[in-house]
């Protein structure tokens, strides 16, 4: 802040400029007005700054996001976001989403919509199928492994803990050796 | 994360974000906080501010990180080893390693195998035509009576690991540094002086690093040589020390801990191997052994416990003590199946079906041409994300003819994490549960229900035409109260476990049996939920720091809860001396108290007199209770060698004729598919690959505000080059390596510039990695980002250990266009 600026709060004589602050007061109502706080963590690197998201209920069951911010409880953080934290809104909430599921046929030049059903059952079928025709039971020394070669599982940086634990789980339960996430790359 | 287990028993970030604060020098090495990881680089800042601590900043490029450092030295990329390698050196030649530590801390004292060597840049046991080393020489000399290993206090003898080392890292000397790096003499010379100062009990350095020591063909010996130079100063288990590393993905760390990830199972257990026939061989196998009197040994004593939890929480009623607990069910791998193994099976035509969640392979590279091939030699691909990515859009990316791509594409739409609750685990293992916020957009669905649903339909096709090997499949344990619905409440329960005979919640891993009246999903996860509730949802912060923070060191113990057992500094038995008491007092990590250790939660037996002559050492996770500087973890060597990463455009001034790692796995080579390495003669500059900080990898291409940030490609080229090119900023150049190709702005730099190594003028070029043929940015431009992939450019091979691609040192060349 500048030398007129100081001089200015200065002579407010509270220490801080009383319409500034009225006018900030009104504006920070308005935004958040009748929100509730919801606590959640940072969607990109691995800091783990803590979030506050407001958020207010919609006609209809709808939930409007409001505002992210940094918790300023959070031993990590203290409240601070960087550039991506920041505007975490718009990766939130976006017009870009792919909202339906989509099948691209093989040498198909354009997506398709498919419903739930059809897709689960089709990937389904696609990993019993590829799970029977790559299972390796006995190896050439004739060793047991029970190992299906032919699909691989990668992911896992984006989700929560709990649903990498279901995939761990899951792919190992159905064979797979090819697992994978991003720590490596 | 290999090398950091191969040096200490977990890899794993030891210290946490904000300990940071408590350090009195950072080293950063292989990456730029100040831009990737900026909110946590505050308590660098802080540390700075605070303490008077010094930052020094080794890297390819002066970054924001360099500019509020203290020293900033540019090097070349992939050569850290000679930098930690010379520090090593300088501390060992001048008797600067904290004495007490590496005596009684490390492995220092014992004695090797007589038969170990190393002569021009092999150690004994290679085998040229294999490509690999036969370890048998790098282990100790034996006790015959008791099966220990032979140990020297006094470190005199010739065989000892302290002898061994510092006759290897006597090579090191300050102008072959130099020759190596880049770094100028003089230059080196300072920050050897202020790094041998922390070998004082009372002070203590950190070593931050991130994937720019981690992506090269050397990579876990880059990270193992800071460990080796952390040891020797007796930094490791301290406050405001340790060997830190940074993620860069909000949960990278607790995916890595579930184990999605070839080699292991939950908990850091290896996958069982062929030949394993029960738990007995694989525990023999798997588990460390104990080589020392005074050695816990508590991850080998524990490990079958562990293993035999695992088991019963999957497999539950189907795994009994008769059938091994249904180890047969575990799926035991012939060999490497890591991520750039995926693409060559693919490419071999060998893997049918992948499997893409919130992980763009296209875009990951390394080699994208070449990944993008592979993804059209599968029948199936199957990408589960919130937004479209390179690999969704794949078949019809600019150039490629849709109709001639015959994999079959399904778009699985995820919802986001703040559509669903469950917990993020940070880079220093705070496992932070988070709540859903939002109803899912549109007809997006969670991951977890995603995999669910698929593995009971696959389920329900097996019960109904039958197939291989059924008896898994039918044993999963799926017992959620919506089997195609489960919680995440219910999820994190089962990786906690249970004691199934009272029916509770366990309390801690110590507990868990192998008589199958335990489970535990993930062992390092178990005392994170209890009867009593949640720990990962605490909030208990910095608005009462006397009540939160009781040490006031930092920790927060009741601020989420982290792996293991609530411990926030790893191995912090070694924060203090013999008898207990911190190496400095002013910043303990824990101490005996005469009855029992207070502080941070103990990395020990809590109630565990230093003074018994039975009393265990600080490094409970390895076999030999101590911190290794010579390890047999390694496939590359037990002490880290500097090697020249595969593309480079000098010879390795140490051994020119073994100049690369000479055990790098060479996937090409191997198949005989041709040669995608390139020469200097036709690739001159040295590139390397990096993010800035408004992007993260590929996803925020589709956010608005951070694309007006930092809207197009660009590579970043060092002044004296772009002028002998008439090149300048903003002008198009194409930057080519054998492999492909990217079109992009050129931003002309001093941030780069032209270095000395081995004798010769070297330029090298940096390459952000954010942008390719999807997003708004792409979507704008006339060309639709066709050479938009920075990955286009890297090269196919990796680690010769973990086999992570090196992404950060290769060759190319550059025109202006």
């Amino acid at each position: 802040m500048g030398v007129a600026g100081a001089g200015a709060i200065a002579a407010s004589g509270l220490g801080f400029d009383v319409a500034v602050a009225e006018s900030t007061k009104v504006k920070q109502q308005l935004r958040i007005e009748g929100a509730a706080e919801a606590h959640s963590i940072c969607p990109y690197c691995a800091v783990g700054c803590a979030l506050i998201a407001y958020v207010r209920p919609r006609p209809g069951g709808a939930i409007e996001l409001l505002q992210i911010e940094g918790d300023p409880d959070s031993p990590v953080n203290e409240g601070r976001l960087c550039p991506k934290g920041a505007t975490a809104m718009q990766l939130a909430v976006s017009p870009r989403r792919v909202e339906s599921p989509l099948y691209r046929a093989p040498g198909a030049t354009s997506w398709q919509k498919i419903s739930w059903d059809d897709m689960l059952d089709r990937i389904a079928k696609n990993i019993k199928a590829s799970r029977d025709a790559t299972f390796v039971a006995v190896d050439a020394n004739g060793n047991t492994v029970n190992r299906t070669e032919g699909i691989a599982f990668a992911g896992g940086a984006a989700f929560s803990s709990e649903e990498g634990y279901v995939a761990t789980k899951v792919m190992r339960g159905l064979g797979l050796v090819h697992l994978e996430q991003q720590a490596r790359v | 994360m290999v090398s950091l287990a191969a040096t200490f028993g977990r890899g794993a970030m030891t210290n946490h974000w904000r300990d940071i604060k408590n350090s009195d020098l950072i080293l950063i090495n292989g990456a730029n906080p100040a831009e990737a990881h900026p909110v946590g680089f505050q308590w660098f800042m802080r540390a700075k501010l605070d303490r008077g601590a010094k930052i020094i900043h080794a890297d390819p490029r002066f970054t924001r990180t360099s500019a509020v450092s203290d020293m900033y030295l540019r090097i070349r990329t992939g050569s850290d080893v000679a930098y930690f390698g010379g520090l090593i050196n300088y501390v060992l030649q001048n008797n600067l390693f904290h004495d007490e530590y590496v005596r009684n801390y490390t492995n220092a004292s014992f004695i090797v195998n007589k038969n170990f060597a190393f002569n021009d840049g092999l150690f004994s046991g290679y085998n040229p035509d294999k490509r690999s080393y036969n370890i048998a020489s790098w282990s100790y000399e034996t006790d015959p009576n008791t099966g220990f290993a032979m140990r020297d206090k006094t470190l005199a003898d010739s065989q000892t690991v302290f002898q061994l080392m510092k006759k290897h890292y006597s090579r090191y000397t300050p102008d072959v540094v130099s020759s190596i790096t880049g770094i100028p003499v003089d230059d080196f010379n300072k920050v050897a002086q202020l790094v041998g100062e922390m070998g004082k009990p009372d002070k203590v350095m950190t070593i931050v690093y991130a994937v720019g020591l981690t992506h090269h063909t050397t990579g876990g010996q880059l990270i193992r040589s800071g460990a080796v130079l952390q040891l020797l100063l007796g930094n490791m288990g301290r406050p405001g020390g340790g060997m830190n590393a940074e993620r860069g993905h909000a949960n990278i760390q607790g995916n890595t801990d579930h184990a999605i990830s070839w080699e292991i199972l939950p908990g850091y257990l290896k996958i069982p191997a062929p030949g394993q026939k029960n738990l007995d061989d694989y525990v023999a196998q798997s588990a460390p052994k104990k080589s020392d009197h005074n050695s816990w040994n508590f991850f080998g004593t524990n490990y079958r416990k562990f293993m035999v939890s695992i088991l019963k929480t999957w497999y539950g009623a189907a795994a009994t003590k008769d059938n091994e607990f249904a180890f047969d069910f575990v799926p035991k791998p012939a060999s490497n199946a890591s991520w750039m193994t995926i693409y060559d099976q693919a490419l071999k035509g060998k893997m049918e079906g992948v499997i893409l969640s919130g992980m763009t392979a296209a875009s990951i590279g390394p080699d994208s041409n070449q990944v993008r091939q592979a993804l059209g030699n599968l029948k199936w691909l199957v990408v589960m994300d919130a937004l479209p990515t390179t690999s969704s859009e794949f078949w019809h990316a600019p150039g490629v003819d849709a109709s001639s791509v015959k994999t079959e594409v399904f778009m699985v739409p995820t919802t986001h994490w703040i559509e669903k609750d469950g917990s993020f685990v940070n880079s220093g293992r705070w496992s932070q549960w988070k709540e859903q916020v939002l109803p899912p957009q549109g007809q997006s669905r969670h991951d977890h229900w995603i995999l669910a649903d698929i593995f009971q339909r696959v389920k329900k096709l097996y019960q109904s035409q039958g197939g291989k090997f059924v008896d898994p499949v039918m044993a999963l344990t799926m017992g959620y109260a919506d089997p195609i619905k489960p919680t995440l409440d219910e999820i994190a329960k089962e990786i906690n476990g249970q004691d199934l005979t009272a029916k509770k919640q366990m309390t801690s891993f110590a507990l868990l049996r192998d008589d199958g009246t335990t489970t535990a999903g993930d062992w390092i996860y178990t005392g994170s939920y209890l009867d009593s509730g949640n720990l990962m949802k605490r909030r208990s912060g910095i608005s009462d720091p006397k009540t939160n923070d009781p040490t006031g060191m930092g920790f927060y113990p009741q601020w989420s809860w982290s792996w293991p057992l609530n411990r926030r500094v790893m191995y912090n038995r070694a924060s203090a001396d013999l008898d207990g008491k911190p190496w400095d007092p002013t910043r303990p990590g824990i101490q005996w108290n005469g009855t029992k250790w207070v502080g941070d939660v103990p990395d020990y037996p809590p109630t565990m007199d230093p003074h018994d002559p039975n009393a265990w050492l600080p490094f409970i996770m390895n076999g030999e209770g101590v911190g290794r500087l010579f390890s047999n973890t390694m496939v590359d060597g037990p002490f880290p060698e500097h090697y020249e990463p595969i593309e480079s455009p000098v010879q390795n001034p140490l051994h020119p004729t073994n100049s690369a790692s000479p055990v790098a796995f060479l996937y090409d080579k191997a198949v005989g598919r041709p040669d995608r390495f390139g020469t200097a003669s036709e690739f001159p500059y040295i590139a390397t690959s990096y993010r800035l900080t408004e992007h993260e990898h590929y996803v925020t291409q589709h956010v608005p505000h951070l694309v007006q940030l930092q809207p197009k490609p660009f590579v970043e080229i060092p002044y004296e080059l772009a002028s002998s090119k008439g090149i300048k900023t903003g002008d198009q150049v194409r930057v080519s390596s054998k492999r492909g190709k990217v079109e992009v702005l050129a931003m002309v730099t001093k941030r780069l510039g032209p270095m000395t190594v081995a004798g010769q003028k070297v330029y090298q070029i940096g390459i952000p990695i954010h942008w390719g043929y999807v997003g708004l940015a792409a979507d704008s431009d006339p060309s639709k980002g066709r050479f938009w992939l920075a990955n286009a450019l890297t090269p196919f091979v990796g680690d010769a250990n973990a086999r992570t691609p090196e992404f950060k040192s290769f060759l190319v060349n550059l025109e202006k266009m």
